[in-house]
């Protein structure tokens, strides 16, 4: 028994002395502490965790030449070869900070992103659906931001002492030529795509990427939905309108195809809701779209169109001459298309195609009608004109193509070329002039991280357009750096520039382009429940065009101001609020301007209060949205007879602006069934009644001065929502928890 | 005297590198295995996942320590901040994909819908609509090759359990699904001593919660 004993006692300290002490430590390539790194002595089973100190330290049996790996998540793997003798080994390692989207810093100066692309979220499509009195209307929505006019009077997103016009709409990178409906003098209408079409919108205010041009104040940018979920039919019914329509998914899930219909007709509610304007074409509107979505090798092609008519006129008095009634009438078609291409082709290397092709046509007339509505002529050469036929048709072919190649890391490059035919033509009075222009324009942008804290933007931009035959280049700056875990400050440059107005060429095309400069510095701070967010900015605009005394590039301006905003979505159990405040301190000189003048669009001080309620237990949710603006200033315009220059004849500051919006949505269905899914809505606008003046009219003696109010004073809106087919309850649930 | 000691010495490391693979494996997995029944801390439970990930990475031909690898960082996914989880979840996917590279089958299905969960908690409003299908078609995929698995009912009851009752869970929703992997827990026989038996406890108590 003896010699086994010895044996057993040999091996045991043998096997004791032969273990091997591995020790060491694991850092970052800033020196700091990396804890819960694996270390790994590959091809055994020994191995360890670091400690929160970085340390780490076990022991082997393993004998000869081995390799140690320290890796940890959002670090690049470190292997170290080892020898393993006798002596206890130290090892100490520095992993690298690996460069990935999750951690890295993003530019956000002047871009609100909304949507899931990113991990920064500020708007969803579900927000615009629920934001109270924005009746499911994106543009509408974006005006709760910062930076965004509360203008009611007209379409379009002013932004930061830019003109409706300064922002275009871009939908998967191709530009969006009649985004909003065709509306009637003094009273704004809806945009024409649905928020539930995209699942990301990017809104920015200024300093935008090289990618987009001829926006000279801020671009929209939508990018649509992928594949649907599953297939399904909807419905919708409202006093105002029907639709329907229906998607189908492929068994494989690949590829889907849907189209839609809907019909509104205003006749029934603007019995129950007088209007001030008197219609003799109750609003009439008609609209179709279809798609069709492929899922490619590494990539999609979508296709999206829609078809759009509406119908409308109205008589208002006339503000020359009492008794007489301005009979205005619009008929309007649009037909819009857009193919879109993205694919990989491995080896870093991406690209993204956009084709499309758009027809606006739209014939308005007016005509001055007695009190029978009988057409009257008048020879008085400031009422002569007031009888008019404009015929009008606007085509846009467009293609863009951009590259994009990954270099080291996530940075990467992007570059490409985009084309555009501009073709129009339009008769006013018999008076006839096509204008037709090639526009061309190339592009370039890198986006560099040089660690997850430091990240840069950095694009150049060349375009030339054939109607006013002049070339300009555009330099694009943007850089990030994080200060914080969920904070960074970033800052942009960039150079802006645009065409004139179709309305401008058409008098001369001897014109150039209106051009902006935008500084921009940010500061953003996001949580998962919080939202802070502080801008300043600088914008310089030159080359502005003016209409007197003859068509030429001389106007100027400049907009500065600051802006902040905060959101909240845990505070308040169930209660998800934002503000936005803006503060605009803007002059131009430009149209019939006589000099720099704050613009009539733009308020010093805005407000927006948006608040969303979920009532768990009426299955029911409130939204209200409050906006406040301080009054804005308007003019009578007047040449001087005599010094033949143009002169400020009155002027004003309106009366502050307030708008409390209301909207609740009723989901009966939930819980009840898992296919289908019914929402009612009911909404109503300027729920508190003001009476909001945006501006004046002057007759042409400038004698007599009408406000420009609201065509009623509140909109109201009731409205079934029905699907067939999708579990959207989940969907309802999960977003109010 | 000495040779001896050193012909001995050379039977047993022979000896030992024979069993290696097998035996090895199985002493070491039981030891990972209680040592992640014993882990409370971040800190434990990272450790056994590291140590499972080694097994796994050590021996490329098992499922289960990759399985259990990934298992424990999604479960010790739930006790982190919402910034921190999805670069976890990250990690428990990477783990899960080479397990499936090995073998695919029930148990791998029900921590794939775990991720997709855990991933979609952290911001449903935006993350629900692309999460709901791949929770959807995991179980799905699960019950179609092990139709009499537990942990599947057990997580589908659990899912239906959270869900409140205005919108169609609640716990008398949840309760018959919870009864039916009681049910299959009784007669449920892991493949082996290594293989998944866990939520037994767990769907007994929220089945005991269910009826109180």
């Amino acid at each position: 028994m003896k010699p086994l004993l010895l044996i057993a006692t040999i091996l045991f300290s043998l096997a004791l002395s032969a273990q091997v002490r591995i020790t060491g430590t694991v850092k970052d390539n800033k020196g700091r502490v990396l804890a819960g790194a694996t270390i790994t002595l590959k091809g055994t089973y020994d191995g360890t965790v670091s400690d929160s100190l970085g340390n780490f330290s076990f022991r082997t049996f393993e004998k000869g030449e081995k390799i140690l790996s320290a890796a940890m998540v959002g670090n690049k793997t470190v292997e170290q070869k080892i020898n393993i003798a006798k002596e206890n080994i130290q090892v100490d390692f520095v992993l690298k900070e690996e460069i990935n989207e999750l951690n890295a810093v993003t530019i956000t100066a002047g871009a609100f992103e909304a949507g899931d692309k990113k991990k920064a979220t500020v708007l969803s499509t579900l927000d615009v659906l629920t934001t109270g009195g924005a009746n499911a209307d994106i543009s509408a929505a974006v005006k709760t931001l910062p930076g965004a006019q509360q203008v009611g009077e007209q379409e379009g997103l002013f932004v930061r002492g830019g003109a409706g016009y300064e922002t275009k709409q871009f939908i998967d990178g191709t530009l969006v030529n009649n985004p909003f409906y065709s509306s009637v003098p003094d009273i704004a209408s809806r945009g024409r795509f649905s928020p539930t079409l995209f699942k990301g919108t990017v809104f920015s205010t200024g300093g935008y990427s090289a990618l987009y041009g001829q926006a000279l104040s801020s671009a929209l940018i939508l990018e649509s939905i992928d594949l649907p979920e599953q297939s399904q039919a909807s419905a919708s019914i409202s006093p105002l309108f029907i639709g329907g329509g229906f998607q189908q998914l492929s068994k494989k899930k690949n590829a889907s195809w849907g189209v839609n219909y809907g019909y509104t007709n205003l006749k029934a509610y603007f019995e129950i809701v007088k209007q001030t304007p008197d219609y003799f074409r109750v609003p009439e509107l008609h609209s179709g779209d279809a798609n069709f979505r492929i899922k490619t090798k590494r990539g999609m092609i979508k296709y999206y169109t829609t078809f759009g008519t509406i119908n409308t006129g109205l008589r208002r008095p006339d503000i020359d001459t009492p008794g007489i009634k301005d009979a205005f009438g619009i008929d309007n078609l649009n037909w819009y298309n857009n193919l879109s291409w993205r694919e990989s082709f491995g080896k870093g290397w991406k690209m993204n195609l956009g084709l499309g092709y758009s027809l606006n046509r739209d014939d308005l007339q007016q005509q001055l009608q007695d009190q029978q509505n009988n057409p009257k002529s008048f020879t008085e050469p400031w009422l002569v004109n007031k009888n008019f036929n404009i015929h009008q048709r606007q085509d846009l072919s467009q293609a863009k193509l951009v590259l994009e190649k990954k270099l080291s890391g996530i940075s990467v490059l992007r570059f490409g070329g985009e084309y555009q035919y501009f073709w129009n033509k339009s008769t006013y009075n018999g008076y006839t002039s096509l204008l037709k222009d090639n526009f061309k324009a190339l592009f370039s942008e890198a986006d560099l991280y040089i660690t997850n804290d430091i990240a840069a933007k950095i694009g150049v931009r060349a375009e030339q357009s054939s109607i006013i035959d002049k070339a300009n280049i555009a330099p694009r700056l943007s850089l990030a750096y994080k200060t914080g875990k969920s904070a960074q400050v970033s800052l942009a440059y960039g150079e802006f520039y645009q065409k004139p107005e179709v309305l401008q060429l058409v008098q001369t095309t001897n014109l150039g382009y209106t051009r902006a400069t935008h500084y921009i510095a940010n500061y953003q701070r996001m949580t998962k429940d919080y939202t802070l967010r502080a801008e300043v900015f600088y914008k310089e605009y030159n080359d502005l065009v003016k209409t007197v005394p003859t068509y030429n590039n001389n106007g100027t301006g400049y907009a500065q101001g600051f802006e902040l905003f905060w959101r909240d979505k845990k505070t308040v159990k169930n209660l998800d609020y934002w503000i936005s405040y803006s503060y605009l301190d803007t002059k131009r000189d430009y149209l019939n301007y006589p000099g720099q003048l704050n613009p009539n669009f733009a308020a010093k001080h805005t407000v927006s209060v948006v608040t969303k309620r979920w009532v768990t237990k009426w299955k029911t949710g409130f939204n209200f949205t409050y906006s406040f603006a301080t009054g804005r200033p308007y003019y009578n315009l007047s040449m001087n007879g005599v010094s033949g220059k143009m002169e400020i004849a009155d002027q004003g500051t309106t009366k502050q602006y307030h708008n409390l919006g209301f909207s609740c949505n009723y989901v009966p269905t939930l819980g009840k069934s898992t296919k289908n899914f019914i929402v009612l809505v009911a909404s109503v606008t300027n729920v508190l009644g003001a009476d909001p003046v945006f501006g004046y009219n002057y007759s042409y003696n400038g004698a007599r001065k009408e406000a420009i109010g609201l065509p009623a004073k509140r909109f109201f809106f009731i409205g079934a929502f029905f699907s067939w087919g999708v579990d959207r309850t989940q969907d309802a649930i999960n977003n109010n928890l | 005297m000495k040779k001896i000691i050193f012909l001995l010495l050379a039977a047993c490391s022979l000896q030992l590198a024979a069993f290696s693979q097998s035996e090895m494996y199985q002493k070491k997995m039981g030891e990972t295995l209680t040592l992640l029944d014993s882990s409370k801390s971040m800190q434990d439970m990272q450790e056994v996942a590291a140590q499972f990930e080694r097994i796994g990475d050590a021996e490329k031909t098992q499922w289960l320590p990759y399985y259990y690898a990934a298992l424990t960082h999604v479960n010790l996914g739930w006790r982190l901040q919402p910034e921190e989880k999805d670069k976890n979840l990250e990690k428990a996917n990477t783990l899960l994909k080479k397990a499936e590279a090995i073998e695919k089958n029930a148990e791998l299905y029900i921590v794939e819908y775990m991720i997709a969960l855990q991933q979609m908690t952290v911001d449903p409003a935006n993350r629900y609509m692309k999460a709901k299908p791949v929770m959807d078609e995991a179980l799905a995929n699960a019950k179609k090759v092990d139709a009499n698995n537990p942990r599947i009912y057990y997580m589908e009851a659990n899912n239906v359990f959270n869900t409140p009752a205005a919108y169609g869970g609640g716990k008398d929703k949840a309760k018959p699904i919870f009864e039916k992997s009681v049910e299959l827990y009784k007669s449920f026989k892991p493949a082996s001593a290594l293989h998944p038996k866990w939520g037994q406890k767990d769907a007994e108590a929220m089945l005991a919660k269910c009826s109180s």
